[in-house]
């Protein structure tokens, strides 16, 4: 058997179709996601950060608390949900890339909400007199406070892409893992696990750490612009 | 705000003034602990009033329900237009926020709150960099100035949003002599203009430079009024007379 690295160049060098159509997937269901969570999560935990209501602090438990919900329990949610008989069965979506988009959101709405709301809640007990002194009100504050907290921000919208890119089990669950179909890397990397097939899960497992790393450095690196550019 | 307006200085000849500003009995209180009690004083238009006292006299906190900031627990402020919070007015804290984005944005903000026209907001921008010096840097992050030029944003912000009266609280304390120079000339071009200003500091040779009225503040509670060069000239309370000699008087 030629070693992993070889075999992991050797696919990439041959842009082998069937490897760029799992990593095109993967990308593609991973990237919704995370856009997805942004568009939802970072509003949605901004306004948990200015607003009081009763109720406020089992919210934020919860949130909390999702942010180590089971890949394998979210999946089995939105395969409830997705199922012939579930309340969202007429759309005949499971087994398919939004399927696998969905879970993932479930999986890192509550990450994404959770650090929203820490950073924002942290830079609005800063901001909050003075902005209310420039005649901002808290709604109109929800906009700044984002855009002044987009550094810190980064850090928890990457550790949602972290967590959807490397879970294994709500993909696998509400996706089924079909080949060319909804077979992304990581359930390839399962599947060619337990075939025995070592070299090919290896260095799927390489390309999806490089792309990860890759992502993060460049999260980094931006970010590290932004402070000595911005302060 | 019309673009015509924007040549001007700050005259509002046809706009009913918010001043003279009156405190009632006002006070403030956590739990049953006062930190202010019964302040009854007038802001004068044109003037400029410095809030005298130690740390820990409510000299900061007098400005903040001033300001709006916070309400009283008890007694009222009566503006002269009758609204309990006019717009005309601004206040640079303590320690001012400056937002993370350019010099020029950080004052842009609150002209934008303030739902002016994008051409009237980048004329009083443009003009607001020029009257201060500060063009050269109008591109540069904010939170990356130094300590004084951040103070003199702060101010020029507050100035923009175009006050009737400006409260500034502690302006200079963190700063060197030659930066409270330019602030200090800064808040006296502000009075020549007509902003009435009422500043704490408790840098009585500032207070002598600045003040036409004083007010002093002793444990919560006002317990001297009225021109500066009486008070300075001969305090009529001990404590007063305590704190200008410089003595302990707690």
């Amino acid at each position: 058997m030629e070693g992993p690295f070889a075999t992991a160049f050797g696919l990439l060098l041959a842009a082998d179709p069937v490897l760029m159509q799992i990593i095109g997937l993967s990308l593609r269901v991973t990237l919704t996601a995370v856009l997805i969570a942004c568009l939802i999560g970072l509003p949605l935990g901004a306004a948990l950060a200015l607003a009081r209501f009763p109720g406020r602090g089992p919210v934020i438990i919860v949130f909390n608390a999702l942010m180590g919900l089971p890949p394998v329990v979210a999946g089995l949610i939105v395969y409830l949900m997705l199922s012939r008989t579930g309340p969202l069965g007429d759309l005949g979506l499971l087994f398919t890339p939004e399927a696998m988009i969905l879970a993932q959101v479930v999986l890192i709405l509550p990450i994404v909400v959770s650090l929203t709301r820490s950073v924002v809640e942290d830079i609005w007990a800063e901001y909050r007199e003075q902005l209310q002194s420039l005649g901002a009100g808290r709604l109109r504050a929800v906009p700044t406070l984002l855009w002044d907290g987009r550094v810190s921000l980064l850090t928890g919208v990457l550790a949602g892409f972290g967590r959807a890119s490397a879970e294994v089990g709500a993909v696998l669950v509400v996706g089924g893992n079909i080949a060319g179909h909804t077979r992304t890397m990581t359930t390839a990397i399962t599947l060619e696990t337990n075939r025995g097939n070592l070299g090919l899960a290896v260095a799927l497992g390489i390309i999806l750490l490089t792309l990860t790393l890759t992502l993060n450095a460049a999260a980094w690196g931006a970010g590290q612009w932004a402070r000595g550019r911005l302060g | 705000m019309g673009a015509g307006a924007v040549g001007m200085t700050h005259v509002r000849a046809f706009v009913p003034s918010i001043l003279p500003l009156r405190l009632e009995g006002v006070g403030y209180a956590v739990g049953v602990k006062p930190l202010l009690s019964d302040v009854s004083l007038t802001v004068e238009p044109g003037r400029r009033l410095v809030v005298l006292g130690a740390n820990g006299a409510g000299k900061s906190l007098l400005l903040r329900l001033c300001h709006g900031s916070i309400a009283p627990t008890s007694g009222r402020f009566f503006w002269a237009d009758g609204s309990p919070r006019p717009e005309a007015q601004a206040m640079v804290f303590q320690r001012p926020v400056l937002l993370r984005r350019t010099v020029a944005a950080n004052i842009d903000y609150p002209l934008a709150l303030r739902g002016l026209s994008r051409s009237d907001r980048r004329a009083m921008v443009a003009r607001t960099l020029d009257r201060f010096g500060l063009g050269a840097m109008a591109e540069r992050p904010a939170r990356l100035l130094s300590g004084g030029e951040q103070q003199r944003l702060a101010l020029a912000r507050a100035w923009a949003m175009r006050p009737e009266v400006l409260f500034l609280d502690e302006p200079t304390s963190a700063l060197d002599p030659s930066a409270t120079r330019i602030i200090e000339e800064m808040i006296e071009s502000f009075s020549a203009e007509g902003i009435t200003i009422v500043l704490t500091t408790h840098n009585l040779g500032q207070a002598r430079r600045l003040a036409e009225d004083v007010a002093f503040l002793h444990r919560g509670r006002l317990i001297e009024q009225g021109p500066a060069a009486a008070f300075f000239a001969g305090p009529k309370t001990t404590e007063a007379r305590a704190f200008l000699a410089g003595d302990l008087i707690w």
